[in-house]
């Protein structure tokens, strides 16, 4: 059974008998994806996020440092994409952190698999995949992303860019790590309903438009019409959908609700995925954070290796998926 | 009794640092409450998520906001030490 079949009900009532739009017009269907996707969207997060920080509450980036120290490169790239998923992390202490790893001696090529996945492979993106598109487009997500995150921090690892980190990271001295105040289970709660909060606040906007924008083209675009400008055979779609993605940027929860949408106009699932990663992984706001410990030519490897990996991913994808 | 509040500005030190102010004003003990911005500052105390809360130079907490409740029982703890 849908669990969400209230939800349409509701939808269906609020289109049909409280606005009085006729069935199968395209207004009406537009407004009905609209209502339907909008609170499905929005109860998915409420309960995704709570669940997930009580998850994160058993993890810290100081423990995720200690776990990495002394690491060999490749094992440690695939450990630190791991902990990219579950290690509680927000951008704006992307600069503590990255000067925690290196002071911690973890390997620059391991500090950016940690770096890519974590906003990559975003849970709550996972998650949103799961429950509007079953577990095979999020089992699919979460492979290419951990993917791209480890073989990406291994070819930055390999080139040797070491002098690209701004000198003062190497002369910081860390202080010893305080062993953070246990969590007792109620303060676990509690920090899990002020996270929830405080996503709802940050995501809400991303959620409408996301899903606004996904209603117009669901009622007014036909079915198929994305075929012959994105579809497989189209060689440029993929780049393109990631050059797209890059400036756009936007939260994992706005940009789900059109993956759905974007499939059934007829782009390919490898093309809607690439654009998936690169809006939600690849963001300038974070760029311009990383300036503070990264010369802007590391930068620009690092999101060029990054939107590399991520075409690849898209056009594998084609091919598999066809 | 000398409290810190680590954070680059983000709304969570903000926050931190209101609960800590409640907390210290529920126990009425006397103690500054100040706030440290630079990095390179904020790192010497090991802690390496904002916001974070140092206590007579030891920190206590990192990456989240707590209840007063917990600041509170933070607070009682350094007292007696």
């Amino acid at each position: 059974m849908d669990i969400f079949a209230p939800i349409q009900m509701l939808s269906d009532w609020l289109t049909y008998s409280v606005l009085g739009l006729a069935e199968g017009s395209r207004l009406a269907s537009s407004v009905n994806f609209f209502l339907y996707d909008v609170p499905k969207v929005l109860l998915l997060l409420t309960v995704v996020v709570f669940v997930v920080a009580l998850i994160r509450s058993f993890f810290s980036p100081e423990k995720t440092r200690d776990l990495l120290a002394g690491k060999s490169l490749y094992t440690g790239n695939v450990l630190a994409a791991l902990l990219g998923i579950v290690t509680p992390f927000c951008s704006c202490s992307a600069v503590p952190l990255f000067i925690g790893f290196v002071e911690a001696g973890i390997p620059l090529g391991v500090t950016f698999s940690f770096l890519v996945a974590s906003p990559m492979i975003n849970e709550i993106a996972v998650i949103l995949l799961f429950g509007m598109f079953g577990l095979k487009v999020a089992a699919i997500y979460v492979a290419s992303g951990l993917l791209i995150a480890i073989t990406s921090g291994i070819v930055i690892g390999k080139l040797g860019l070491e002098h690209l980190v701004e000198e003062y990271v190497y002369q910081i001295r860390m202080g010893a790590s305080a062993p953070p105040a246990a969590q007792s289970w109620p303060e676990r709660a509690h920090y899990a309903v002020g996270y929830v909060g405080e996503i709802l606040a940050k995501v809400w906007p991303y959620v409408v438009v996301g899903i606004g924008l996904g209603a117009v083209m669901h009622g007014y675009i036909p079915n198929d019409f994305l075929v012959r400008y994105a579809g497989p055979d189209n060689p440029f779609a993929v780049p393109l959908a990631v050059l797209v993605g890059v400036p756009l940027y936007s939260n994992a929860a706005g940009v789900v609700p059109l993956v759905g949408v974007l499939v059934d106009k007829g782009m390919a699932l490898g093309t809607v995925l690439a654009f998936m990663m690169a809006t939600v992984g690849l963001s300038l706001p974070e760029a311009i954070i990383l300036r503070k410990v990264l010369k802007p030519k590391l930068i620009a490897v690092y999101f060029g290796v990054n939107a590399v990996g991520i075409m690849l991913i898209g056009y594998l994808f084609n091919l598999i998926l066809r | 009794m000398e409290i810190l509040i680590l954070g680059t500005g983000c709304a969570n030190c903000q926050k931190l640092e209101q609960v800590t102010r409640q907390a210290v004003a529920s126990l009425g003990i006397m103690a500054t409450v100040s706030k440290v911005t630079d990095i390179v500052k904020i790192m010497s105390f090991g802690v390496m998520s904002t916001p974070g809360l140092v206590i007579n130079g030891q920190a206590v907490l990192s990456g989240r906001v707590p209840t007063v409740d917990e600041v509170t029982s933070l607070l009682v703890r350094a007292q007696g030490e």
